[in-house]
């Protein structure tokens, strides 16, 4: 078997030696920190892209949380405001309706007086039309002229009586 | 029929003859450049032409030739972190050296007119010598005299060291030489039987011929895997050896 021939030893262990030191300075100095840097730089790109993402996600995730409050407050807001407008318009309209009310009151009352004012000028009225009536009567009935003294006291017994 | 083949002019032993084809002689040391020296050429050419025309571009999103690179990159760095653990990356520029020159070596000598390094006891004993002696040494710089423990398992009676220690020492010892030798014996074992099954092809003739060129075909399918098996389980010995060196038990 040639390889157990000792003569082709030495020159296969130096050349050995030597292609695999050559061998072993080029991937130290090649191949293993430029393959390094692509795998290095892919997984750093991933992470960042990753990186990103999960920041992106925490900001749409904060605008939906935000958005939900503008809502939620702008509702609030609203029904505040509904509340006020609601409570103002019933203070108003009661305002309004007892005024009214006391409107109406005042002038039943002022009315009631003119009423009873005109009744009282119709009664004295009536009570002059009654002795002029009585003395006329009297004067045509007995042909004597009464005295009006006792006329106008005999008409107001009489209205007294009636009353 | 073997027989005849055998002694013909193409020998199965033929293949792994040494040729020197640029005589070398200092002080007295043959160092002729021969065949085995030209593939070891070979390989290292063609190792720094894939890894540098591969990553002459570096892109973010790999072509071919980059996707190859990494991926035989990521397969030994991964068979580095796995078996000899974060500690043993320094050494990974080692191992992957050793890796694509036994995987080359080994690829190159299934071409047509292709010689295998890997085939020759020389060379493998070589790498497997090596590798023993310096991760011997760096068990020894990293744990001082207690690297010696390492020839006693955890948890083992006093009484039984007096086998196991032996043993276990034994077993160390002879990690040069298994390891060399089932580079070799894969290599050459492989060789001589293609070898050996094509000279049957001639001699069978124009009808018979056909059963072994298949089997040729069948077996250089099962030499490519066992070509890159040999150069993984190589690779793979030197991390375990060097996580003995790195992690005591």
């Amino acid at each position: 078997m040639p390889q157990f021939d000792p003569s082709v030893f030495s020159p296969q262990l130096f050349w050995l030696l030597v292609s695999f030191i050559a061998l072993y300075w080029l991937v130290a100095k090649v191949a293993v920190p430029r393959v390094g840097e692509v795998l290095e730089q892919r997984a750093r790109v991933i992470q960042e892209d990753l990186d990103r993402a999960t920041q992106l996600k925490a900001e749409t995730d904060a605008a939906a949380a935000a958005y939900e409050k503008a809502m939620a407050d702008a509702r609030h807001q609203a029904q505040d405001h509904m509340r006020a407008m609601q409570a103002d318009v019933k203070a108003v309209s009661e305002k309004r309706t007892a005024d009214i009310t006391g409107q109406i009151g005042k002038q039943v009352s002022e009315a009631e007086a003119r009423i009873a004012s005109a009744k009282q000028a119709a009664l004295d009225a009536m009570k002059g039309i009654a002795a002029d009536t009585a003395r006329d009567v009297v004067a045509k009935l007995a042909s004597v002229t009464p005295d009006a003294g006792a006329v106008d006291a005999a008409v107001a017994a009489a209205l007294k009586e009636t009353r | 029929m073997a027989h005849e083949a055998a002694e013909g002019a193409h020998g199965p032993m033929e293949q792994f003859e040494i040729h020197r084809l640029i005589p070398i002689n200092v002080g007295g040391v043959d160092i002729s450049y021969t065949n085995s020296a030209l593939f070891m050429t070979f390989a290292v050419g063609l190792t720094f032409l894939l890894f540098w025309g591969a990553t002459r571009r570096r892109l973010m999103v790999p072509g071919r030739w980059q996707s190859v690179a990494e991926l035989i990159y990521e397969f030994v760095a991964d068979m580095v972190k796995s078996n000899a653990g974060k500690e043993a990356m320094p050494y990974f520029p080692f191992v992957f050296t050793l890796f694509l020159f036994i995987l080359f070596g080994n690829f190159l000598g299934l071409m047509p007119y292709g010689f295998t390094f890997t085939s020759h006891i020389a060379v493998t004993a070589g790498m497997a010598v090596v590798i023993f002696v310096g991760v011997t040494i760096l068990g020894f710089v990293k744990h001082g005299l207690h690297f010696f423990s390492l020839f006693v398992p955890p948890g083992t009676p006093l009484a039984m060291c007096f086998i196991l220690v032996p043993l276990e020492l034994f077993s160390y010892m002879i990690r040069p030489i298994t390891l060399s030798l089932r580079l070799f014996a894969n290599m050459l074992a492989g060789h001589v039987l293609l070898k050996v099954l094509a000279g049957f092809i001639i001699a069978l003739g124009l009808f018979f011929g056909w059963v072994p060129l298949l089997a040729v075909f069948g077996i250089t399918l099962l030499e490519l895997l066992v070509a890159f098996l040999q150069a993984y389980v190589f690779a793979l010995l030197t991390c375990i050896y060097l996580n003995d060196a790195i992690h005591l038990h």
